[in-house]
């Protein structure tokens, strides 16, 4: 059993990235006494440690920011607050009512808290996860291997990959790779237009990196290492690239592994946590905030969200939110929408730490109207375009408040 | 050691190949006395067919009546469940049922529980639709009938042959990985095998090539007995929470040519939905196909209709060394003290032990003398499934660092060192199982990279044409 690790605590933080860290601040700010955050690295600070890039810190700190200072701030700034970071602490299980289950370099252990605010972010969909044919040598690596070698270890893993994707990340890849002295061979993304927003766009053009859009990633080729892939165009043709390596970008999903394994309710369509409007778990005792809610935010979008979990658990603990209770469940009735949450709408939109927004996100681009029914009336319907990936917002104050039943989601989409 | 670096002297046993059935007869001459040397082409062990398999521990009921292949599962099974808890091997008792979904299919089963029965295994048991829907609750409704099969068991495809060849090593044995072996002549005495390192000595060779088994007796004795036709079996693999959905492993009625899609937990907690059988001339490629992933993922949605929508975590594919023969081609060369441990096809795992059982008995005939061992070493390997105490969970472990399959630093360093420390990445993961979990890498390939660093033949990084 580790020597001086707590066994019981007011609140305890899993993951030690933007959104646990915030919330650490505020809990600490609040006078909460005892904040533990438990976080699986050596260090604290998440994602952002290993982006070795611009831009982060605008919100947070007012100044544009690499990933690697802006973790160092976050950290300085709980530790500063008084709260207890424990570093290589994996929490294993999450039982009822906050009791942890812990695995220390030391050994297991167990931690009480009066409540727990989960905060484990999220990974990249894997190759595999794609079906991507072909062999499995090395040298296929998500972005986040990429910058976990490449920032922190100083590696180079190969010099012409190809890279797979266009959500941000994939422009968050090319910078690393520019680094480190790599030279993507091509930047291949099977829809019609890139899914990042504009600036982003203007990268492989600057880096001169030849952009495929409408083009699928069907096979990689090579014994030990990557030799080569195989791309299927707009044509319907297969052709042969030569690469050593390739960048599998995107496609995030929460890190919600803990999650699915424990009592708690998981939302299929986000993948993370089913949450009410105070960010409050199926167990009243546990909270979730930053990318384990849905896959993906900017760091200072998840930042913004631990801070306001923190204020929230620490009104809870002094003077009790409104109890759980059924209200509104939200319900998605068309393939376009993606996920929403808070996934439970229980109280008024007025009411203390009560959750201003609904956030959305669409599968495809999106043009039409959106309406909400509920008992099979529509109370409203307005026009509505999105593209995926992007932050999509709807003031709460927009569903009706003290009703209970299912609060329908529908998109009618113009004909193109 | 020689000038080339190989040992020198003459060895009783010449192992040619380091899959499973290379690691299982290495295993068995030792304890029976031989100094035996194993020697394996690629840069690490299980290279070969024994790399992805499905990991069942097969009981022969369905293997055909009288054969050598039967012989040789029920003596390997047999073994199997006798020495796994000395050697820390995990064993997952899970049963299996044969599901029919159609009339054709469900007029078939009783003549296969009667085979069942007539290879020994007495225990089979039918099961209406609805019985075996209680078992198991999460089979489509569409299930017409099934039996029971309730030894067929799961193991660590992995483990086990690291195990054998490890206990031969701990007892003597040595391994020569690096090495092929291209030729060789016989004087009457002994074995003069020419390899890409060099020439080493036995008195008797056994040819476990797997896949090359053909070749290698060209190579050898200038003639084949058999022809390897390749047949390939592609995976999917999910993540752990769809373990859930199925206790037992769950076999089809089988066609003449291949077991068909099963759907089965591993013995990490995942549920795995494979093989196929895709008959191919290369024997060094295993190529994915994006169609027949999803092909499959679809038939195993038919049959757990709860699969829909659980998460993918690994794909793989593997070649069963076929030949135009359905039995296993097992013999010894009178006059030329060598043995051909062939076209071990789709139940190797199991038989491992059986086939090395039999071989050791062929080479007794040839004049190999038996002194059995009195008091062998018995290594115990690291518990990596979750049936024993895993190292995350004891003091000293260094910190976790592959996060989904709770790998710590002190496991990896134990697999970096002795005498079967990997050469690969591939090696270091059949091991270790470090990246083999849901985020395939995301998290820890920067420390794993920092780890082995200078430490494998094939790192984490560099490009192809740098090696
Ligand atoms: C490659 C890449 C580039 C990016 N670039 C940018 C950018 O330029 N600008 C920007 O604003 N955003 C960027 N992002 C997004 C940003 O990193 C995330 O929005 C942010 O990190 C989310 O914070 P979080 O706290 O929710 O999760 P994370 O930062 O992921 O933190 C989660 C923490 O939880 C820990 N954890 C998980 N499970 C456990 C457990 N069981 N026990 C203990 N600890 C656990 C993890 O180790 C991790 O430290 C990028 C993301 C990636 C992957
Ligand atoms: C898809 C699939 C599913 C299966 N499922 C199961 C199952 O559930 N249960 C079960 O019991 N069995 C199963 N099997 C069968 C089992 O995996 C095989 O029977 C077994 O792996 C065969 O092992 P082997 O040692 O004969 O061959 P291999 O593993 O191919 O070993 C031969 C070795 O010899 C080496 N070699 C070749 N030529 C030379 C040379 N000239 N010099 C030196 N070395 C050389 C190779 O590199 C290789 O390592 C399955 C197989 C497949 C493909």
């Amino acid at each position: 059993m580790p020597a001086d690790l707590p066994d019981s605590c007011d609140v305890a933080i899993v993951g030690g990235g933007p959104a646990g860290l915030a919330a650490a601040v505020a809990l600490r700010k609040q006078g909460i006494a005892s904040v533990v955050v438990l976080e699986r690295e050596p260090q604290a600070g998440g994602i952002p440690r290993h982006c070795g890039h611009f831009p982060f810190g605008m919100r947070e700190f007012r100044r544009l920011l690499r990933g690697p200072d802006y973790a160092a701030r976050l950290v300085a700034r709980a530790v500063r607050s008084g709260a207890d970071i424990r570093t290589s602490v994996t929490v294993t299980a999450l039982n009822l009512g906050g009791r942890l289950s812990l695995s220390t370099p030391d050994g297991i252990a167990e931690l009480k808290a009066k409540r727990v605010l989960l905060a484990t972010g999220v990974r990249e969909k894997s190759r595999a996860a794609r079906l991507i044919g072909g062999e499995k040598p090395g040298g296929v690596l998500s972005t986040g291997a990429l910058q976990g070698m490449i920032y922190l270890k100083g590696e180079k893993p190969f010099s012409r990959p190809v890279v797979l994707g266009t959500e941000l990340v994939a422009f968050s890849s090319l910078l690393t790779c520019r680094h480190m002295g790599i030279r993507p061979v091509a930047m291949v993304e099977p829809a019609a237009t890139v899914t990042a927003r504009w600036p982003a766009r203007l990268l492989p053009k600057l880096l001169r990196i030849p952009l495929m859009l409408g083009t699928e990633l069907t096979a990689i080729h090579g014994k030990s290492r990557v030799t080569g892939v195989d791309l299927v165009g707009p044509d319907g043709k297969t052709r042969h690239v030569e690469a050593d390596g390739v960048i599998v970008t995107g496609g995030f999903v929460p890190e919600s592994s803990l999650l699915k394994a424990s009592h708690l309710a998981v939302d299929p369509a986000s993948g993370g946590p089913d949450i009410d409007q105070f960010g409050r778990c199926s167990d009243p005792a546990y909270f979730a905030a930053g990318n384990l809610l849905r896959a993906v935010e900017t760091a200072g979008w998840s930042w913004a969200e631990g801070r306001r979990a923190g204020r929230t658990i620490a009104y809870d603990l002094k003077t009790g939110l409104l109890a759980p209770k059924p209200g509104l469940r939200v319900a998605l009735h068309s393939s376009a929408l993606k996920y929403a949450l808070p996934q439970r709408i229980a109280y008024s939109a007025n009411s203390p730490w009560s959750a201003k927004v609904l956030q959305f996100r669409v599968t495809r681009p999106v043009n039409g109207r959106l309406s909400l029914r509920l008992d099979g009336k529509t109370l409203w319907s307005k026009p509505f375009a999105a593209l995926p990936e992007r932050r999509i917002t709807l003031p709460i104050s927009m569903l009706p408040d003290g009703r209970e039943g299912l609060a329908e989601f529908h998109i009618q989409e113009e004909a193109q | 050691m020689s000038r080339d670096g190989l040992p020198s002297g003459v060895f009783d046993v010449a192992v040619i190949g380091a899959g499973v059935i290379g690691c299982a007869i290495a295993r068995r001459f030792t304890l029976e006395g031989a100094r035996v040397i194993v020697i394996e082409k690629a840069l690490d062990i299980l290279d070969g067919a024994s790399k992805g398999n499905s990991a069942i521990l097969h009981t022969g009921f369905d293997a055909p009546p009288g054969s050598l292949e039967l012989a040789c599962i029920k003596a390997g099974y047999a073994e199997y469940l006798q020495i796994h808890e000395r050697l820390n091997l995990p064993l997952l008792r899970s049963g299996a049922m044969v599901l029919a979904w159609t009339e054709e299919q469900e007029a078939a089963l009783p003549a296969l529980m009667e085979q069942a029965r007539t290879n020994g295994i007495a225990d089979v048991q039918a099961l209406t639709a609805r019985e075996a829907r209680e078992l198991e609750p999460g089979i489509a409704d569409t299930l017409r009938a099934a039996f029971r099969v309730p030894r067929e068991y799961l193991v660590d495809p992995w483990s086990a042959p690291h195990a054998y060849l490890l206990q031969a090593i701990e007892n003597g044995a040595v391994l020569q990985r690096n090495c092929e072996v291209t030729g060789g002549i016989y004087d009457g005495v002994a074995w003069r095998l020419d390899t890409s390192l060099g020439g080493i000595e036995a008195r008797l060779v056994v040819n476990a090539a797997g896949l090359y088994g053909d070749i290698v007796d060209e190579r050898l004795t200038g003639r084949r007995d058999f022809h390897i036709k390749p047949r390939k079996g592609q995976f999917v693999v999910y993540d752990k929470p769809a373990a859930r959905l199925a206790a037992h492993i769950l076999l089809p009625v089988p066609s003449k040519t291949t077991k068909g899609i099963v759907v089965c937990r591993t013995i990490y907690g995942n549920l795995l939905v494979g093989p196929t059988a895709e008959e191919q001339e290369a024997r060094d490629i295993a190529e994915l196909s994006p169609k027949v992933l999803a092909s499959l993922r679809h038939r195993g949605e038919e049959i757990l209709p709860g699969l829909a929508g659980e998460d993918v975590t690994a794909i793989y594919a593997g070649l069963r060394p076929a030949t135009e023969y359905k039995d296993y081609k097992i013999r010894a060369r009178e006059g030329q003290a060598y043995i051909t441990a062939g076209g071990i096809r789709s139940t190797g795992l199991s038989s491992a032990l059986g086939v090395a059982r039999y071989v050791q008995a062929l080479a007794v005939r040839l004049g190999i003398p038996a002194r059995t061992m009195p008091d062998p070493a018995w290594p115990r390997l690291p518990a990596m499934t979750d049936e024993g105490k895993r190292d995350w969970q004891c003091a000293g472990n260094g910190g976790i660092v592959c996060h989904c399959e709770l790998v710590t630093r002190r496991e990896i360093e134990q697999a970096m060192t002795g005498p079967l420390a990997p050469q690969t990445l591939g090696g270091l993961k059949r091991r270790t199982r470090v990246t083999m979990g849901r985020c395939q890498g995301f998290y820890c390939s920067a420390d794993l990279a920092e780890m082995t660093r200078d430490r494998l033949t094939v790192g984490m990084t560099g490009s192809a044409d740098a090696g």
